[in-house]
């Protein structure tokens, strides 16, 4: 009886079971125990299935040889090369196309982006048409749509469209002459690594100069100046080296030149065009998003409409554009693993070709997840530094 | 430590789903009512759906065969398309029971993949197609220097190729598709000049081009591809009834057995007739091998022997014209060769 | 006090005064919008050439040049491709579409079935329709058909097997039929996994926020098509020997489960906007956890990130297309595969049916970016400033 009064007059304390704290406890050793049994079921039936059906584990796999050739290599890669290299020479395909891609999906899309803000209205339109256009297909349609619909249907190589500068356009890609260094060649190098130099040199001299004075001065004709005239000049002292090595007929082929094959020119186009209109519309908001009164006040002290853009409008919004922007070029990398589809030797369609041969699953898709993953973890440190700095800029 | 107790899980678990597994297959399959069987997704003469969506071709009908073996009826299959790489994985994962689907026999996919293979029911070659029109002149595989050459990836194709272009000291530009279909599509529209995969579907694939005339295969074989149907490891019973419908296939042909004569052939007096037949008194073949003692009775009557099964496939009857070459019984100079059903 | 002059009150309106002859009629708007100033009118010019360039090839090529009925590939080929059409023809071949257009649908769902997810889109754009136009009353009946009954229902006459329907097993689905179920169960999946995952992240307790955080960063660090080879190839290896499930449910949960994490992101952007003040306002009514975010802090959220909602369904709905690379045939992937029939090759047959599917696609996804415009409009609320 005694107890039970005592028990009574203690009822201050809330219940056990409503306590927060106990709760929030509770529910995650019983998350991670769910968790770790689910996790502990799926290693056993992989070790059981592994075992019972002799499949060899482990990553040894990667030293030894392919036997399999690939189209597109930016590194000396042959088929006595290993598992490992084809792999690594697939990552190098999927940062070509990538970056090849972010370069023109970003120039296409400011334009675009520009364009839809543009006064004149058949410029809006036309820019509309294409965003509305390219944002409601699926990129691997747009893919196709290049491959098999447009360059697919081109010449035969030897009826090949003949374009200028010895160039080639058929069926089998694009050929144009490729460059051959001769003697002295280096010479050229230095001179556009000297005039890069003095360029930069020059604007930042001009920019104290145009700080300390409010004189300008015409950097971009100095630099432009310095930066194809010294190379220029180069080329004429050192003899004149540098010879082109044109695409020619043969049996199958043309041969010689360079040649950008239709897997990798379909993909960087669709790539670029499908991205662009992603990024057009980011820009706009960007554009948008800087209140009216900053270009206002821009114009008030006397600024011209290009350097409003340049230097009041351009900085401001680009602190919107960059955080999306930066998904943008994640999601462009990504989708270019839809290179698979058309036999562009990227990582996914490497590793893959890997799988098959050796049928290791896990660690053959393990790659392909944790190579992705570092590269859009990069990606996103390196916009964060940009942004960062873009930000800044602010006062 | 740590290693160990895995590797002791490990081997205690290898004995307990070894156990399962060999009690498993005809079980399950018998439990189901029907087998299922992996094939490609279509290549004429071996495995394709017809108009009305019946696979047709001879890894189809050999999983017929089987299936007449363990029900008495040809009928009780069920076939699902695979792409080469989903293939093995789903023989590995108990999605399919038999892989008929034209897959080379080759000791790492006995040995690293968990397959076994039952036999060869086709014995192929890697050979390589040019459309003859716009390459005039050019009549041997060793002339297919500078080349762009079609191929599917991630196939024992992919890799002799590579082989033989490099002991010839060729140079080649590949261009590989994951699945064939895209392969057709590219070589039809020009986008290599080359086509190689095993002869018997390259005379299957000329004949869904636009022009199938217009093609020729080359004469050069660069490879062994003896092509065969496929079962799990580690389960001896299931191994056995798929290796001996093969074998029960050829014996019939050797026996003249025929769809047309096989119920005839039961009252025959030839003692080796009457044994395979399971037309002997008291005989226990059928019964030791896990079905019943008619079974290759219900085999012939279901898909014929495998002259018919071929011919009717892939041979005169088919609009591949393949000859039957080195896929002819070994008594007619062939390799195809049965030990004795008794 | 100021000194107000009244001397002189104006008492009627002065007339109204025609506007400046500058500003109105269309030679005005010419000159505002296309040639305001020197640049402007180049780009007008650069813009008209683009367009005479473009638009009439376009209308030829779609339109006037097109063959629209036709058996085989000889309508769509020229004399030199062994075909009806005069050399230099160059149109699209809708006969090629309209001869697969039960193809392109519903893949190689047997013919005298088709009845059957007929009757399934009759369904659901029947509810679809009220569920979408705000005026029409009993939405709460209406959604719990919409989400309930009918995926049941569907479920049913599309599977079969039972109630005397003959079982149609899903390798023969197909086309468009394949391209809306994952889309409606990945969205409908995708959603309140992509709720939980984001209250995960934003969870006070560290081990479910960093398995959230974890999962969510992950997948959204990955190519779609890396989790589908994931389904496709490893997910047998993790079960048990001799459990395996249809491979269009294996796709189904890749993609599910792949949406889900970017819906997640856009949830927790919704969490983040809504005001302190509110989920103080929920604790000291003393609502629980679950009745805090049910009854308040959810429907606040979600309506704030309705676009994004869509933005995420709309990629969805075009991610789909990546089906086709593990060897299922959705929209894109019967299209293509048709390309290879050789009655309809010709130079043409790849761009018409491409150009279908792009237009299907189309359709849906701008079909989908307008509703969620729309709804923008109508649900805005004033929490913009």
């Amino acid at each position: 009886m005694a107890s039970q009064e005592i028990l009574r007059e203690e009822p201050s304390r809330a219940s056990f079971v409503n306590d927060p704290k106990v709760r929030s406890i509770f529910f995650q050793v019983l998350v991670v125990v769910l968790l770790g049994a689910g996790v502990w079921w799926i290693v056993q039936n992989t070790i059981d299935n592994l075992a019972r059906l002799h499949i060899a584990s482990g990553f040894g796999f990667l030293r030894g040889r392919a036997g399999f050739d690939i189209s597109d290599t930016a590194i000396a890669y042959s088929s006595d090369s290993t598992y490992g290299r084809a792999i690594v020479v697939g990552f190098i395909n999927t940062l070509i196309v990538a970056g090849a891609g972010i370069v023109t999906a970003t120039l296409i899309g400011f334009i675009l982006g520009i364009g839809r803000l543009s006064r004149n209205w058949l410029i809006r339109k036309i820019c509309m048409v294409y965003v509305e256009i390219f944002r409601n297909i699926p990129p691997l349609l747009v893919i196709f749509f290049w491959y098999s619909g447009v360059l697919a249907v081109l010449p035969i190589p030897r009826e090949s469209i003949n374009l200028p500068f010895g160039s080639f356009l058929n069926q089998r890609g694009f050929y144009f002459p490729r460059a051959v260094w001769g003697d002295g060649s280096w010479l050229i190098f230095v001179a556009l690594l000297v005039g890069i130099a003095m360029a930069w040199f020059v604007a930042r001299k001009a920019r104290q100069r145009q700080m300390a004075t409010g004189q300008q001065f015409p950097v971009f004709w100095t630099s432009l100046a310095l930066i194809v005239g010294l190379p220029l000049l180069a080329y004429a002292l050192s003899g004149f080296p540098l010879t082109f090595d044109f695409p020619k007929q043969s049996t199958f082929n043309l041969t010689g030149g360079f040649q950008v094959k239709p897997e990798f020119l379909s993909l960087y186009l669709a790539l670029s065009c499908y991205t662009a209109a992603f990024i057009a519309e980011i820009v706009r908001a960007g554009i948008v998003g800087v209140s009216k009164g900053q270009t206002e006040a821009a114009g008030a002290l006397g600024l011209r409409p290009g350097s409003i853009l340049r230097l009041v409008v351009v900085p401001q919004a680009m602190r919107i554009i960059i955080p999306p922007l930066t998904s943008q070029y994640l999601n462009l990398t990504k989708n270019s693993s839809l290179a698979i589809a058309i036999g562009y030797p990227d990582l996914t369609a490497t590793a893959g070709t890997v799988l098959n041969q050796t049928g290791q699953a896990i660690e053959c898709v393990l790659i392909m997840m944790v190579v992705y993953l570092v590269l859009s973890l990069l990606t996103s440190a390196v916009m964060n530094v940009v942004n960062a700095k873009m930000a800044l800029v602010e006062r | 430590m740590k290693h160990i107790a895995i590797g002791i899980l490990g081997a205690a678990a290898l004995g307990l789903t070894a156990s399962a597994a060999s009690a498993g297959t005809l079980d399950t399959v018998k439990q189901k009512g029907f087998i299922q069987c992996g094939v490609s997704t279509g290549l004429a003469g071996f495995s394709a759906p017809d108009d009305k969506g019946d696979w047709q071709g001879i890894d189809a009908d050999f999983c017929r065969a089987v299936a007449a073996a363990v029900f008495g009826d040809g009928t009780k299959v069920k076939f699902t398309p695979l792409s080469a790489k989903e293939r093995f994985t789903a023989l590995q994962s108990g999605e399919v029971d038999i892989l008929s689907r034209n897959t080379t026999w080759t000791i790492n996919r006995d040995t690293a993949l968990g397959l076994n293979f039952i036999g060869v029911t086709y014995y192929d070659g890697q050979g390589f197609m040019i459309n003859a029109k716009k390459l005039p002149g050019v009549n041997s595989a060793l002339q297919l220097s500078g080349a762009a050459v079609c191929v599917q990836s991630g196939t024992t194709t992919e890799l002799n190729l590579a082989d033989y272009f490099k002991s010839n000291k060729m140079e080649y530009n590949p261009v590989v598709f994951e699945k064939l279909e895209e392969v057709n599509a590219a070589y039809d529209a020009g986008r290599c000049d080359v086509y190689t995969t095993d002869q018997s579907g390259l005379y299957g694939i000329r004949l869904t081009l636009g022009a199938p005339a217009d093609h020729v295969v080359l004469p050069e074989i660069i490879s062994k591809e003896p092509l065969g149907p496929a079962v799990r490891q580690g389960d001896d019973q299931w191994y056995h009834i798929v290796k001996w419908t093969y074998f029960a296939l050829l014996q019939a042909e050797e026996l003249g057995i025929t769809k047309a004569n096989v119920e005839e052939m039961k009252a025959s007096d030839n003692p080796e007739i009457k044994r395979v037949l399971g037309q002997e008194a008291d005989t226990k073949i059928g019964t030791d091998l896990g079905v019943s003692n008619d079974w290759v009775v219900n085999i012939v009557k279901a898909v014929g022997n495998y002259g018919e099964m071929f011919e009717r496939n892939v041979g005169s009857g088919s609009p591949l014209k393949i000859a039957r070459g080195i896929n002819a019984l070994w008594t007619k100079g062939g390799l195809q060769y049965a030990p004795p059903i008794r | 006090m100021q000194e107000h002059d009244t001397s002189w009150v104006r008492t009627e309106m002065a007339l109204a005064q025609q506007a400046p002859a500058g500003v109105r009629g269309p030679g005005a708007w010419v000159r505002k919008n296309l040639i305001g100033s020197v640049g402007d009118a180049i780009l007008t010019i650069i813009g008209i050439a683009l367009v005479v360039m473009i638009l009439p090839q376009v209308i030829n090529w779609a339109f006037l040049n097109a063959q629209w009925t036709g058996i085989d590939r000889t309508f769509c080929a020229t004399v030199a491709q062994g075909g009806i059409q005069p050399d230099g023809w160059s149109g699209a071949c809708w006969a090629f579409v309209n001869a697969k257009f039960g193809q392109f649908m519903f893949g190689r769902y047997p013919i005298e079935e088709r009845w059957r997810p007929i009757l399934v889109a009759i369904l659901f754009v029947a509810l679809l329709v009220p569920l979408l136009i705000p005026k029409v009353p009993r939405k709460g009946l209406n959604a719990i058909l919409f989400f309930l009954a009918m995926p049941i229902l569907a479920f049913i006459l599309l599977v079969g097997g039972m109630f005397g329907l003959p079982h149609v097993e899903t390798p023969l689905w197909g086309g468009l039929l394949v391209t809306l179920s994952l889309s409606f169960v990945g969205i409908a999946a995708s959603l309140p996994i992509g709720i939980v995952l984001a209250l995960g992240r934003r969870s006070k307790m560290p081990i479910v926020k960093t398995l959230c955080v974890v999962f969510i960063e992950t997948v959204r660090g990955i190519p779609l098509i890396t989790v589908l080879f994931m389904a496709s190839v490893m997910l047998p290896l993790f079960l048990p020997a001799g459990v395996t499930f249809d491979k269009l449910l294996r796709a189904l949960i890749g993609v599910s489960l792949f949406a889900a994490a970017y819906m997640a992101e856009v949830v927790r952007g919704g969490l983040q906007a809504i005001p302190k003040g509110q989920y103080e306002g929920a604790d000291s009514l003393g609502l629980g956890y679950w009745q805090k975010m049910g009854l308040i802090v959810l429907p606040q959220a979600l309506k704030l990130v309705i676009p994004g909602i869509v933005n995420t369904f709309i990629g969805m709905f075009k991610d789909t297309s990546l089906v086709y690379i593990i060897g299922m045939f959705d929209l894109l992937g019967v299209v293509k595969l048709n390309f290879s029939d050789a009655n309809w090759a010709t130079p043409q047959t790849a761009r018409s049916g491409l150009i279908f599917a792009a237009f299907v696609f189309w359709l849906f996804c701008f079909g989908m970016s307008r509703y969620s415009m729309f709804t923008e409009r109508r649900l805005d609320t004033g929490h913009k400033r």
